[in-house]
């Protein structure tokens, strides 16, 4: 599989809100990502709310840039934001969040919300060169033909984000980073949506960065995952390797910590501590201050990602004492 | 005898019914879950139920708790009842706790008022239940505001809160949605510690069937407004005879599976005020014949333990969908 996007050295800073005594400070939302994402793969990118993935997707679509490193698309880097040569890849790059409503203009029909990306795009006159194609869009997510008069209102949750991944269709797309794109709907909605990301991604090659707190969501969609802690890629592999033997201790927690059905609580890792915080980041390994192997050696040296028997984790502890999961 | 008996509870705002009578009963120091997609009725059982809905809601039914009916009661009895006996605790819990009081205050509030405690007697006792859920380092906690913990925590402190009152039963509504993994397999944790040690009943109140299946005794299933399976928690999971449960377990992503494509129900929940004639399910239902489109199914016995409200259950040990659904 070739390369279609790589960072190199991310980082994204941002100014703290003041404090009661007037002060801001800066913390770092994204801290040293070097990522590949590859042609024709669902890259999953998992980490608990804060841990910078909606960061890195808006990075990895040049939405906003970077305070640090590159990113080179097609091995190009990506063009200063609003300029033309900016404007030309928003077609080929497209976002697709969580939640629907907001994404929609509410005073559009569903064919209107398809359609401006064509007129905005220039791929298709106005008529019925446009009305094909809208027609085409809704049929390829799978909404009626009668609803296209509707407006956003009247649809269901999993209709509207039906409605939103066609709108983000409408400009055939390369890549597409999906930002928690089922979290805010039903079981069995969402079950749908993901099976129609699945189809579309099979059926175009699409390349996609599927971002989730959803486990069992990623595990089922993703080829390859990434997990995230407090801004840095902790662990990166095949989804059947991350998911059936994690290695660095916060994945094995996270893995542990989905409830099985029929499994109870035994056996589940409980992390102790507080979810991170990006603004008290602390010092050497992020995640020390709740891992039970931690020494005084984590606290001191920030561990890079790298190979431990093949596998890629970024934890100091990986290189002598501990080896698959029990 | 039950300690909460629920019986044909009715529930309609401004002339639609959204229950269309509810039996359930919790016994003393069970884990009861209540499981369904959003919108399906369950934070209104229980909030009929304890005489919390806003007056425009029109209840109907019987309600008891240790005896003594709540439907119909005064609102003085309601909460004499209540107060003495039964906590709830919510999704979002910065949003239940009183932003401008510092969190012991609102402790020992409850504890004024449920236990007569007062003073340095009721310092005392809020600094024991902060640490008995887990807050660390309770005593210089005690005098901090709400924003000052992470969502984790408010939770903890509203579970201290409805520990004030030693209640017989906690109803927790989808206490641990609103949390990462790691702190949601946390709180999970806690609450079925503190039941062993209080030996409190639980209604828990869920879409996520994982975390029910790991806390709960048993769980009743709801579909548009009613209750359409129920049963201990193993057979329900190992054998679900509604297709509407099977539908939904298997809609689930397995994280011990591979990425297999997700099975799924078509069409989405009813409108409660376009609801199909028969069986609210049968318009999304492979089973469903013409009995099931005119007739609405009683809940009644299938097997020794559980109930299902289905003219066409699933067979106890068809092996997987394609033939359930042949
Ligand atoms: N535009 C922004 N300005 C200031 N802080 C931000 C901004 N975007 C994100 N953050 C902060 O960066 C951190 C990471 O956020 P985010 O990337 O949204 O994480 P996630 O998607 O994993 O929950 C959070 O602490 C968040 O508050
Ligand atoms: N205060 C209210 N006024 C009008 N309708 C309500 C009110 N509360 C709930 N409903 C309706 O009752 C039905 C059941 O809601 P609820 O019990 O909250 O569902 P859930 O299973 O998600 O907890 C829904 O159709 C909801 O829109
Ligand atoms: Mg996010
Ligand atoms: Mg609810």
């Amino acid at each position: 599989m070739s390369t279609l996007l790589q960072a190199k050295g991310l980082i994204q800073q941002y100014r703290t809100a003041k404090t009661f005594l007037g002060k801001t400070s800066t913390m770092r939302a994204v801290d040293g990502i070097d990522l590949t994402v590859r042609e024709g793969e669902i890259l999953g990118i998992v980490g608990e709310s804060g841990s910078g993935k909606s960061t890195l997707g808006r990075l990895l679509l040049g939405l906003e840039p970077p305070f640090a490193g590159e990113i080179l698309y097609r091995g190009h880097p990506m063009p200063e934001p609003r300029t033309p040569a900016w404007r030309r890849l928003r077609a080929e790059m497209q976002l697709i969040f969580q939640d629907p409503l907001s994404a929609l203009d509410r005073r559009l029909t569903v064919s209107a919300q398809i359609g401006e990306p064509l007129e905005i795009h220039g791929l298709a006159a106005a008529g019925s060169e446009r009305d094909e194609r809208v027609a085409e869009l809704i049929a390829k997510v799978g909404l009626r033909q009668d609803q296209a008069g509707s407006y956003p209102h009247e649809l269901s949750g999993g209709q509207r984000q039906r409605v939103v991944i066609a709108r983000a269709l409408a400009s055939n797309p390369r890549f597409l980073v999906c930002d928690e794109p089922v979290s805010a709907l039903d079981v069995s909605i969402q079950a749908q949506v993901v099976n129609l990301l699945r189809d579309l991604q099979d059926r175009e090659g699409l390349t996609m960065v599927f971002i989730s707190h959803d486990l069992k969501v990623v595990r089922n969609i993703c080829d390859r995952v990434a997990v995230m802690y407090l801004g840095r890629i902790v662990e990166e592999a095949s989804s059947d390797a991350i998911f059936s033997d994690p290695r660095h201790p916060y994945t094995r927690a996270l893995v542990s910590s989905v409830p099985k059905i029929g499994a109870g609580l035994h056996g589940r890792i409980i992390l102790q501590g507080e979810p991170p915080n990006p603004a008290a980041r602390p010092s050497g390994c992020a995640f020390h201050p709740r891992c039970r192997f931690a020494d005084a050696d984590c606290a001191a040296t920030i561990p890079e990602l790298e190979l431990h028997d093949g596998r890629l984790a970024a934890c100091r502890k990986l290189r002598h004492t501990l080896r698959s999961a029990a | 005898m039950s300690f909460v008996s629920v019986r044909d509870l009715k529930v309609a705002f401004d002339g639609v019914q959204v229950l269309h009578g509810i039996n359930l009963d919790v016994r003393r120091g069970e884990a009861v879950g209540l499981v369904g997609e959003s919108g399906c009725g369950k934070s209104v059982t229980w909030l009929a139920a304890l005489g919390l809905l806003p007056g425009k809601a029109k209840v109907s039914g019987s309600v008891t708790v240790d005896g003594q009916e709540l439907i119909g009661a005064s609102p003085r009895r309601i909460e004499a009842v209540r107060g003495a006996k039964i906590a709830m605790i919510f999704q979002d819990p910065s949003s239940a706790l009183n932003p401008v009081h510092r969190v012991g205050r609102q402790i020992c509030e409850n504890l004024r008022l449920h236990r007569g405690l007062r003073g340095d007697a009721a310092r005392t006792e809020a600094i024991r239940l902060m640490d008995i859920v887990g807050i660390p380092s309770a005593n210089t906690r005690f005098d901090l505001y709400p924003h000052e913990f992470s969502g984790g925590q408010c939770q903890r402190v509203l579970i201290a809160m409805a520990l004030a009152g030693a209640p017989d039963l906690l109803i927790a509504d989808e206490p641990t949605t609103a949390l990462d993994a790691t702190i949601q397999a946390q709180i999970l944790d806690l609450l079925s510690n503190l039941r062993r040690q209080t030996g409190m009943a639980m209604v828990f109140i869920s879409h996520d069937l994982g975390a029910v299946s790991t806390v709960c005794d048993r769980a009743a299933v709801m579909y548009a407004g009613r209750i359409i399976e129920a049963n201990d928690i193993k057979q329900l999971f190992a054998a679900p005879r509604h297709p509407y449960t099977r539908g939904l377990f298997d809609a689930i992503p397995d994280l011990d599976a591979g990425r297999a494509r997700l099975s799924l129900i078509p069409g989405t929940v009813p409108d409660p005020k376009r609801l199909p004639q028969g069986c609210a399910f049968a318009p999304r239902c492979a089973r469903a014949g013409d009995l099931c489109r005119e007739y609405q199914p009683e809940l009644k016995e299938q097997t020794s333990t559980g109930l299902t409200a289905c003219f066409h259950p699933i067979p106890i040990g068809s092996a997987n969908r394609q033939e359930v659904f042949a």
